[in-house]
């Protein structure tokens, strides 16, 4: 019942979150709007990807910051090595990303919990290492690069990355919302409340963990691959900064995890608020607020968004009948 | 480029600053490895101490004073860290895992932070007279603050593995690690154990950031190196084992100061991550595993 009504709905939204996008990089003159524009966009793919693995299946993974900087700096591999196109920087980096997740899906066979965080925290580390050390593109003191010419019907290469992120985020959003509705969101789910009772049941865990990973991974490079045209510059530091973990497991928590909607709000909300911030004080305070909030939901409003808004929801009802 | 020499004193030093490692990550042996709360705020606590230990300096006050008097506040602040997290977290039971491990994340985060606004991002020093000299033994000249940090390593983690294994308290702590709902069926109250053993765990973590400071500078982000060497050793040791803890310790600084002569700088923050992933792989139950 009202399942085709739903998924229509859905496209419809999307199709018009991308003409909306589109329209404004046509029309909007000033470059500021585009530039804080990609950010949010970006933390929106981030904060879903990590919910797919994070929000559904329960593993916490603290490694974002490792896919998004390995996607950065496939891009800046492919542009210096071929000067490829933007669009197969991003290709790649989704299937590197998608490689890598498979490899911290084999993780999960030994390692639960706090473990499975850490390891994953290690991966950024040594990835982040191993960058450093490769000359080729730019090591520690990274690497600058050159946009090239910006293709119709843009005039601007900072609006093109808008709307390509924009694209992104329907993407990310679109699998999110699958992943959910399907069978492999349910066996996620079951893993996340009880790995073992799961297995038994004949859950094909290792599988789903792995297809989590891999779409999690994918995305969360892909979500860093045009960062590097977005900056003209790469560096170890900045690309695996340990607040792009941050950030998106904040988001998906404060936002509410059980459902798609849930990382895409805690990110419009986190990321605007962050750009108004480092605009207006300073980009520590604003990690501060980020910090701040996470303790708050995670204490005192474990659903988060989602759950706070349902609540509203129900006592508003009870009040009207 | 390679010499026997040189490997010697890689071998000296390594052992002498995986002491100190092995004294960075006690206070996690105890909060970690034998309470079981995903404590990853640990390393922030540890350089909020050196921070502590640098305010207490400008009063010219020693080091390792410092950081007996920081022991006292440090104590109730993991009194409050793990009540909280067990009002919130441990007593609604299922979720737990998710919600916890992103509690402490945030709390590192907020210490981080909260220091970078407070005091800058500069690098920090203490002066004390063992800084800055040093001895020579068997032709191998020894920074004499390592050998601080040494001794004082050695004196806690003794002090400790006495505490846990002699005194009252210390076994009630070893037994709520072993089996929680047998401590409640005696009529002991587990939760008030715990808390005690994370006010002990939280305190020696401020001597420990104190010997942190005494060893090198310290600068705001410095716990994100000391994420992989703490955590590495704790579970290298095998959770709660405290003489593990100093052999992997050692394990540790003698593999880092080994890549650091034959490899260079860069290569330094991978080695204690990279150690960590492989004991992970082969033997996730550690060295002296329970």
């Amino acid at each position: 019942m009202g399942g085709v009504g739903r998924h229509l709905g859905f496209w419809i939204g999307a199709a018009a979150f991308v003409a909306l996008a589109f329209a404004m990089a046509l029309t909007v003159r000033n470059e500021y709007a585009f530039f804080a524009g990609f950010v949010v966009l970006q933390f929106i793919v981030l904060a879903t990807a990590w919910n797919i693995l994070g929000g559904y299946a329960g593993y916490v993974n603290f490694g974002t910051s490792a896919f998004f900087g390995i996607g950065v700096y496939t891009a800046v591999f492919l542009l210096k090595a071929v000067a490829a196109p933007l669009w197969i920087q991003i290709g790649v980096a989704a299937l590197v990303g998608a490689a890598l997740g498979l490899g911290v899906g084999l993780l999960t066979l030994r390692l639960r919990g706090i473990f499975f965080s850490i390891a994953t925290v290690a991966i950024t580390i040594i990835a982040e290492t191993l960058i450093t050390n490769w000359k080729f593109v730019g090591g520690a003191t990274g690497v600058q690069l050159l946009r090239p010419p910006v293709t119709e019907p843009f005039d601007s290469y900072i609006k093109m990355l808008f709307v390509i992120a924009a694209v992104m985020v329907v993407i990310a959003v679109a699998l999110a919302r699958y992943v959910q509705n399907s069978g492999l969101g349910r066996g996620l789910r079951a893993i996340r409340d009880d790995e073992i009772a799961a297995e038994c049941s004949g859950v094909p865990t290792l599988n789903l963990k792995l297809v989590a990973c891999a779409l999690s991974g994918a995305l969360m490079c892909a979500a860093g691959a045009p960062s590097a045209m977005y900056l003209q510059f790469a560096d170890p530091v900045s690309a695996f900064n340990l607040n792009y973990s941050v950030s998106a497991l904040a988001m998906s928590l404060i936002g509410g995890t059980s459902h798609w909607i849930g990382p895409v709000l805690g990110a419009i909300l986190l990321a605007t608020t962050q750009q108004l911030l480092t605009v207006t004080i300073s980009s520590e305070v604003n990690v501060l607020v980020l910090g701040v909030m996470l303790v708050l939901f995670v204490v005192a409003a474990p659903e988060g968004i989602i759950g706070l808004a349902r609540r509203l929801w129900r006592w508003a009802r009870r009040r009207t009948s | 480029m390679f010499s026997w020499e040189l490997l010697g004193d890689a071998i000296v030093l390594g052992v002498l600053v995986g002491c100190f490692y092995a004294a960075v990550s006690i206070g996690l042996s105890i909060s970690f490895g034998l309470l079981d709360v995903p404590n990853v705020a640990h390393p922030a606590l540890l350089v909020l101490a050196s921070y502590g230990a640098w305010l207490l300096g400008d009063f010219d006050i020693d080091p390792i004073v410092a950081g007996l008097l920081l022991m006292p506040p440090f104590f109730v602040l993991g009194v409050v860290l793990y009540r909280t997290y067990h009002e919130t977290f441990e007593k609604r039971g299922s979720d737990a895992g998710v919600r916890g491990l992103a509690f402490f994340f945030g709390i590192a985060f907020i210490i981080e932070v909260g220091i970078i606004m407070a005091f800058g991002v500069d690098q920090r020093t203490v002066q004390a007279i063992y800084i800055g000299k040093s001895v020579e033994v068997l032709d191998i000249r020894i920074p004499m603050r390592m050998v601080v940090a040494f001794a004082m390593a050695l004196l806690l983690t003794l002090a400790l593995t006495l505490y846990l294994s002699r005194t009252f308290l210390g076994r009630a702590i070893r037994a709520v690690a072993q089996d929680e709902a047998a401590l409640r069926l005696m009529g002991a109250d587990p939760i008030a154990i715990k808390q005690w053993a994370f006010g002990i765990a939280t305190a020696v973590v401020a001597l420990a950031g104190a010997l942190l400071i005494i060893v090198q500078p310290v600068e705001p982000t410095l716990d994100r190196a000391y994420i992989g060497r703490t955590f590495c050793v704790v579970v290298m040791a095998g959770l709660g084992s405290m003489s593990g803890t100093l052999l992997a310790g050692i394990i540790l600084g003698v593999a880092e100061t080994i890549v650091l002569t034959l490899f260079g700088a860069s290569w330094a923050p991978a080695i204690s991550f990279t150690l960590l992933l492989i004991v992970l792989g082969v033997r996730p139950q550690g060295l002296f595993g329970r």
